[in-house]
């Protein structure tokens, strides 16, 4: 490294290197193990919510760090941007006063506490118990994997390929993708199944018709009426 | 950049690198709060002009220019209020959540050949998810403000903009599938050359696409006619009706921010992205218009190209904002869910019938610069890529540094 | 000097963040009474695991440069966000359901079917 043309404050720096895989790695884990925390500890709904984003939006980061660039931007984007959305919305449609609580009692949360704190030691000491696992490693930036990822879905191992000179296209992960996808067909059919608006049938408790009947008349469809009037 | 910093002036490795970073950080924030002072400005002359009336013609002179740095004094000025009963924290925190979400997706969004944050191999698909995160601060904003009329702007928004996900995604697919690649830099490369390279013109059912991908832009960042969350002749204000002052103007640079953004998403997937209409300096014989070797003044040119396509949407935007009435909400839902989405799966499976039949697009191949389409993914993601070494990539970086320290 | 004590990365401390995420989830399953505190309960726990299929996975972690999972993990990984998406959107709906029979997300209160 050349010495400091500029002089006084640069060569006081000169002997500190920073590891930045490890620097971010501490930030990230530092944010998702506290924030995870706080949803363990926070009563309002909607604050665990937020606290669960900064979690998972910090290990979306942790993908990253481990090169998983697809997975980081999947997680972000299913899980951070689909799933709690999802969740903040069933916690506004479900929310009572203001700032929900259900609080626990004390002695549940003891006892819960202590189970997880064994579970956690039993957890921490399987990590360590290996040898190869705790070298850190090599820093070897690898191909992306997002194209040999898409290309294992449809069936074609490209990484294997690669490494062991096969030319019969090997069998990837075909089925479960297609399983997966008709999962989620079936998924998507049975949550609006589930979720859609009986009130003919089903009488309702008197307290909840204010607050539920000026929300829903908004997301229940009823297309029928209003298709053509203002888009066309 | 870097490497300059090093070797020249002789900054020890992680220092250059951090001023590298923070440089960087600062010209993208310099995108977002200047473009959405001008992009406010030129809001009102719009508006004002397609209302007949003048607009802001007095502050700084001719024009009005200065009228956003006088609202923006303004604003700072105001007293900050927060209504009682509101959770403080969250108050507080949500309209920071929605500027982050917009700037970090600026992170990966290329403005030209090189001139990217840092290039990432699943660019789009980034952007996407990130700009999907900026609902979230609207929804803490709707949630904490405690007012009934901001609970019902934020769920409105969540309500759209998860569905409105759907169609946005199918439609960003079909540039990836085009130029095999979700990289947007590469994507960029693909439509060098003729404007008839440009992926909008590739086949009619990508012309087509691009509409559906407005239409639901414009519904992502909550924009007229789709601007539910904010209906003032419903809501008051709708999610940020309890803000004033400073905060208030961060969701605004975040909307504005989110509007550029999506524009030049628009503009690097269907409309050439830094790729002029005529490729000039090919003709020139300055570059092959595909490598990334090329001058400086390359890059400002196809900084310019790109800023005035993504500018270019923007105003787009905001004539349709004065020019169509605001849609209900089931109106909104039944364009997403009963048009936008089957139109955009249709046409992803004709533009993948196109792709397996008559490869090359309308102009087969003549003009094409990038030879290989349907090839391009194995070509492209194993390529070394070089722009990557000024890029401050994570990896990059610590890659550098354990050369560095050995 | 303090930055070069930053040296750490690898496999064991994702997993040990991977421990912690679990262990955070499996409070908070156990002892939130709110049905969707119970939900976050799982996608904190499906993180955790999904944290340490990515670890495996990572040739850049691994301390030979070639782990010995490869794409597996990340292919894994990849499916428990699907499914755990899909699972959120069907717990919602019943969770929505629930609520609008009984007028609460208590879960303590679902006792419906108790003798």
């Amino acid at each position: 490294m050349n010495q400091a043309s500029f002089g006084i404050p640069v060569s006081l720096f000169a002997s500190v290197t920073i590891d930045w895989h490890g620097f971010f790695f501490l930030l990230f884990a530092a944010i998702a193990c506290i924030s995870a925390l706080m949803v363990v500890l926070s009563d309002n709904v909607v604050r665990m919510a937020l606290h669960l984003v900064l979690s998972l939006g910090a290990t979306a980061g942790l993908f990253f760090l481990a090169g998983a660039e697809f997975l980081g931007a999947m997680q972000l984007m299913i899980y951070v941007g689909g799933t709690l959305v999802l969740l903040v919305f069933g916690v506004m449609l479900t929310a009572q006063t203001q700032l929900v609580s259900l609080r626990t009692p004390a002695g549940d949360r003891v006892i819960a506490s202590i189970l997880a704190a064994a579970l956690l030691a039993v957890l921490v000491q399987a990590a360590f118990s290996i040898e190869s696992w705790q070298k850190p490693g090599q820093g070897m930036v690898s191909a992306p994997t997002a194209t040999p990822l898409g290309m294992a879905l449809v069936g074609v191992r490209v990484d294997q390929h690669a490494e062991e000179g096969l030319l019969e296209p090997k069998g990837g992960y075909l089925l479960p993708f297609e399983i997966v996808s008709v999962h989620l067909l079936v998924v998507l059919i049975g949550a609006a199944y589930l979720a859609r608006a009986k009130r003919r049938r089903v009488p309702r408790p008197v307290d909840l018709v204010a607050s539920v009947d000026s929300v829903e008349p908004t997301f229940s469809g009823n297309s029928d009426t209003t298709v053509s009037g203002g888009s066309e | 950049m870097a490497e300059f910093l090093i070797e020249t002036i002789g900054l020890p490795a992680w220092l250059a690198w951090t001023c590298v970073a923070g440089l960087s950080a600062v010209l993208i924030l310099n995108v977002i709060a200047g473009g959405a002072l001008i992009f406010i400005w030129a809001e009102r002359k719009i508006a004002a002009r397609i209302q007949d009336r003048l607009g802001p013609t007095r502050t700084g002179g001719r024009f009005g220019w200065l009228q956003s740095l006088a609202d923006g004094i303004k604003l700072l000025a105001k007293e900050d209020l927060m209504p009682e009963g509101a959770d403080a924290l969250l108050f507080r925190l949500a309209p920071y959540v929605s500027f982050c979400a917009s700037f970090c997706a600026f992170i990966a969004l290329p403005f030209a050949f090189d001139t990217v944050g840092q290039r990432l191999n699943v660019g789009v698909f980034f952007v996407v998810a990130i700009l999907g995160l900026e609902v979230f601060g609207v929804i803490l904003a709707g949630y904490a403000s405690a007012s009934k009329w901001s609970l019902f702007g934020a769920m409105r928004e969540a309500a759209q903009v998860v569905s409105y996900e759907v169609p946005l995604g199918m439609c960003v697919v079909v540039p990836v599938m085009l130029a095999g690649s979700m990289d947007l830099v590469t994507i960029g490369e693909k439509q060098a050359g003729w404007a008839m390279n440009w992926f909008i013109f590739h086949d009619p059912f990508t012309f087509i696409i691009f509409w559906v991908y407005c239409t639901c832009a414009l519904a992502s960042v909550n924009r007229a006619p789709f601007d539910l969350a904010e209906a003032e002749s419903e809501l008051v204000a709708g999610f940020h009706t309890e803000y004033s002052g400073l905060r208030w103007s961060f969701f605004f640079m975040a909307e504005y921010g989110s509007m550029f953004l999506v524009s030049a998403l628009a503009a690097i997937l269907f409309l050439g992205g830094w790729n002029g209409p005529v490729p000039v300096s090919k003709l020139l014989g300055l570059s092959d218009g595909v490598a990334v070797t090329d001058p400086f003044a390359l890059r400002i040119v196809g900084c310019m190209n790109l800023f005035l396509k993504a500018t270019a949407g923007v105003l787009l935007m905001m004539w349709i904002r004065w020019t169509l009435p605001r849609l209900r909400i089931d109106q909104v839902m039944t364009t997403c869910l009963k048009y936008c989405t089957p139109i955009a799966a249709a046409m992803f499976l004709g533009v993948m019938l196109w792709q397996l039949f008559l490869p090359g697009g309308l102009v087969a191949g003549s003009f094409r610069a990038a030879a290989g389409v349907r090839e391009g993914w194995l070509e492209q993601s194993y390529r070394k890529q070089s722009a990557e070494e000024e890029s401050l990539s994570v990896k990059t970086l610590s890659r550098h540094v354990f050369e560095v320290s050995r | 000097m303090i930055f070069a004590l930053l040296g750490v990365a690898s496999v064991s401390h994702y997993l040990v963040v991977g421990a912690i995420l679990f262990s955070c989830g499996v409070v908070c399953m156990a002892v939130k009474r709110n049905a969707l505190g119970v939900l976050m309960g799982i996608e904190l726990v499906l993180n955790g695991a999904n944290l340490n299929f990515v670890a495996f996975g990572s040739n850049y972690l691994a301390a030979d440069g070639r782990s010995p999972l490869g794409l597996d993990g990340e292919v894994v990984a990849l499916f428990v966000i699907l499914l755990a998406a899909a699972e959120a959107a069907v717990a919602l709906a019943i969770t929505l359901n629930f609520y609008n029979n009984h007028a609460t997300v208590d879960v303590d209160r679902a006792d419906d079917l108790h003798g």
